[in-house]
């Protein structure tokens, strides 16, 4: 083969493997911006936060039912052990607790196994107790029956807050 | 996380007339895989295609075909398999590890037709990428939730030091170039050590995942550090005394460093103290010391790195020949190397394992070798991607260790290389030549790719509540309304005498 074309196939790899580089980069930059999500934030602050978040993510489109109530699209976990969690919520229900089989593994030495559940009925999400030892509280309040939990109020098992977020 | 994701499916199948709960599930990404595989696969037919064509090559030789098909279809495979068993898994670490893979490959191929006497590492490289790329699929098939491994904590431990000291008992063992770290099976050499660092970083987050409040709570303060008591650095003093073991009686100073600094890590993600720090590179120092007043082979391969340029020290037998040659090749690459079959990267020893990134260094220059260190970067940042959405502690800590592995390593070999500390005799990260080296890595980024499935998928509850549980919140769901959701006093009894 011509010298003149391997010497340019030879700087065409170098620019392939640097081509590579860029787009794992560019694919990646979505994610990057899902990591700034998750980062642990105050309580107090978790509203500022989602709204800036939004703001710079071109915001979602607008429901089409034009539904007055945002729902909940995920479980995030403000303080703990495992502060900083996030879990994308789909239609089913959740168990909550220390257990390994748990959805969301908490690890935290004053939740019980199977502590809470959290689950989805009409367009409301509920949580319930399971006769947990140190009790589950939303908004402060312990809970003795199954209650609907709105967007942004505090849901409290031993030491880890989680709140539902849009 | 985008539009075009199909809605969720209903869960649990109850009678339910109301609006659904809408949700955007995570987007499994298996196509963006196989689009990324493209360049990769481009990057490793180009690199092998630029070899045979080079003035090395024998006229007509058409090797590169072989392999990159090979590669392909392995790759191929492993998508297919991933959408079966691992369908959320990082779509990046697939592609990155296989152009680095095709890169190494194409380096060892050049050097099997520039060695003096034919060699054919560059067929039995392919092969075990094949076995090792079985072996993920294996895993990924076999294990699918890495919250199992966490139950053997102890078993791993044990499995570590049987790894760790196989290449010691006679007979089996190999002393090869001054280490003994092989073990010979038949007609194979194996590094067991390979295998153990991943065995050991099973062991640290098992353990680490449920001692760390008991290590973090008790202690006494001193300062602004808190440090723990003495029973709770039982673990650290094992680990120390691991890696001392490994230098001494293995002689092997890159994997005692390996094994180290990963315990080191893992044990400051798990606690977040900087006091572990303080203490284990105390405990460094310590080491350090004896191993340089007491081992000949650490004098010797220090002494080797501060004078390497000495004329002496380069003509002396085990002196600086190796490291030098290493400079020498890289300089003369320069910036944008000498090109496939143009630089004589053959009078490196060990040029294709130990020294590949030297001989790299040569043929693809300064652009080449930075955009090898890029991808690297890139993968281990996806592994620590991976460590921060897991949603269980021992899955964290396990992603984590893991991603350290594959950091630590290629550091403390190109460190070795590039004359920044003592080179230690250990491979690359698929580049380097070496069966043990790609199986064991392969097997390492299966479990990545496992966790960061587990990280990245939608919660949908199916696969973890029993039937029985299922059963109960359909029933309960149908029996109450919204107004009125008392739980019934029966299914709160049930499940309270499950909690602990």
């Amino acid at each position: 083969m011509a010298p003149l074309v391997l010497t340019l196939l030879r700087f065409a790899f170098l620019a392939l493997v640097w081509l590579l580089v860029l787009i794992v980069i560019f694919a990646l930059r979505r994610d990057l911006g899902v990591g700034q999500r998750t980062r642990t934030v105050p309580a107090g602050a978790g509203r500022r936060e989602r709204q800036q978040a939004q703001a710079v993510n071109a915001a979602p489109p607008a429901d089409p039912e034009g539904e007055p109530r945002q729902n909940a699209r995920r479980l995030v976990v403000l303080e703990g052990p495992t502060a900083g969690t996030e879990l994308p919520l789909a239609e089913a229900p959740l168990l909550l607790g220390r257990a390994q089989e748990a959805t969301l593994v908490l690890d935290d030495d004053y939740s019980s196994g199977r502590h809470a559940r959290l689950f989805p009925q009409g367009s409301r999400w509920f949580l319930e107790d399971l006769g947990s030892t140190n009790g589950t509280f939303l908004d402060d309040a312990q809970l003795s029956r199954a209650q609907p939990v709105d967007l942004g109020q505090r849901i409290r098992i031993g030491k880890t807050v989680m709140e539902l977020r849009p | 996380m985008t539009s075009m994701a199909p809605p969720a499916a209903p869960a649990g199948g109850s009678g339910r007339a109301s609006k659904p709960v809408k949700v955007k599930p995570q987007r499994a990404k298996r196509n963006l895989e196989l689009f990324l595989m493209i360049p990769a696969l481009g990057v490793a037919a180009l690199a092998d295609f630029l070899v045979s064509a080079s003035p090395v090559a024998p006229a007509n030789d058409t090797s590169w075909i072989t392999h990159i098909l090979v590669m392909g279809l392995l790759g191929l495979g492993m998508n297919i398999s991933l959408r079966i068993w691992a369908k959320y898994a990082d779509p990046f670490i697939l592609p990155i590890v296989i152009a680095l893979n095709g890169i190494g490959l194409a380096m060892i191929h050049r050097l099997d037709l520039g060695a003096a006497k034919a060699t054919t590492v560059a067929t039995s490289q392919l092969l075990y990428t094949g076995l090792g790329m079985a072996c993920a699929v294996i895993i990924l098939w076999a294990i699918r939730d890495h919250r199992i491994l966490r139950r053997f904590t102890y078993i791993w431990l044990a499995l570590s030091v049987f790894l760790l000291i196989l290449p010691l008992v006679p007979g089996i063992g190999r002393e090869i170039n001054g280490a003994n770290i092989w073990i010979k099976l038949g007609p194979f050499s194996v590094q067991p050590g390979e295998f153990a660092k991943i065995t050991l970083a099973f062991f640290f987050a098992s353990y680490l995942g449920s001692k760390r409040d008991l290590i973090l709570l008790a202690g006494k303060k001193i300062g602004r550090l808190q440090f723990p008591r003495l029973r709770d650095m039982g673990p650290m003093l094992v680990a120390w005394l691991v890696a001392l073991a490994v230098l001494v009686f293995q002689k092997d100073l890159g994997s005692a460093l390996m094994f180290f600094g990963l315990f080191m890590v893992m044990i400051y993600v798990a606690t977040g103290r900087i006091s572990w720090i303080a203490i284990g590179l105390v405990f460094v120092a310590a080491g350090g010391t004896f191993a340089m007043m007491f081992m000949g082979h650490v004098q010797r391969r220090v002494h080797v790195w501060l004078d390497a340029l000495d004329p002496t020290v380069y003509q002396a037998t085990g002196g600086s020949y190796q490291i030098v040659q290493g400079l020498f090749a890289m300089a003369n690459g320069g910036l944008p190397g000498t090109g496939f079959g143009e630089g004589k990267p053959n009078s490196i020893p060990l040029g294709n394992s130990d020294m590949i990134y030297a001989s790299l260094g040569e043929e693809l220059g300064l652009i080449g070798l930075s955009a090898i260190v890029m991808l690297f970067l890139l993968l281990i940042s996806r592994g620590i991607r991976a460590a921060l959405g897991a949603r269980d502690g021992f899955g964290k800590l396990l992603a984590t260790g893991l991603s350290f592995i594959l950091a630590l390593q290629f550091f403390i070999v190109t460190a070795g290389v590039l004359r920044v500390m003592p080179l230690t005799g250990l491979t690359t990260p698929f580049l380097s030549a070496g069966g043990s080296s790609l199986l064991a890595n392969w097997v390492l980024i299966a479990i990545l790719l496992m966790i960061s499935h587990n990280a990245r998928r939608p919660s949908t509850g199916g696969g973890t509540l029993s039937t029985q549980e299922q059963g109960m919140i359909d029933r309960h769901l149908k029996v109450s309304t919204d107004s009125a959701l008392d739980a019934t006093p029966d299914s709160t009894q049930r499940l309270g005498g499950e909690t602990s």
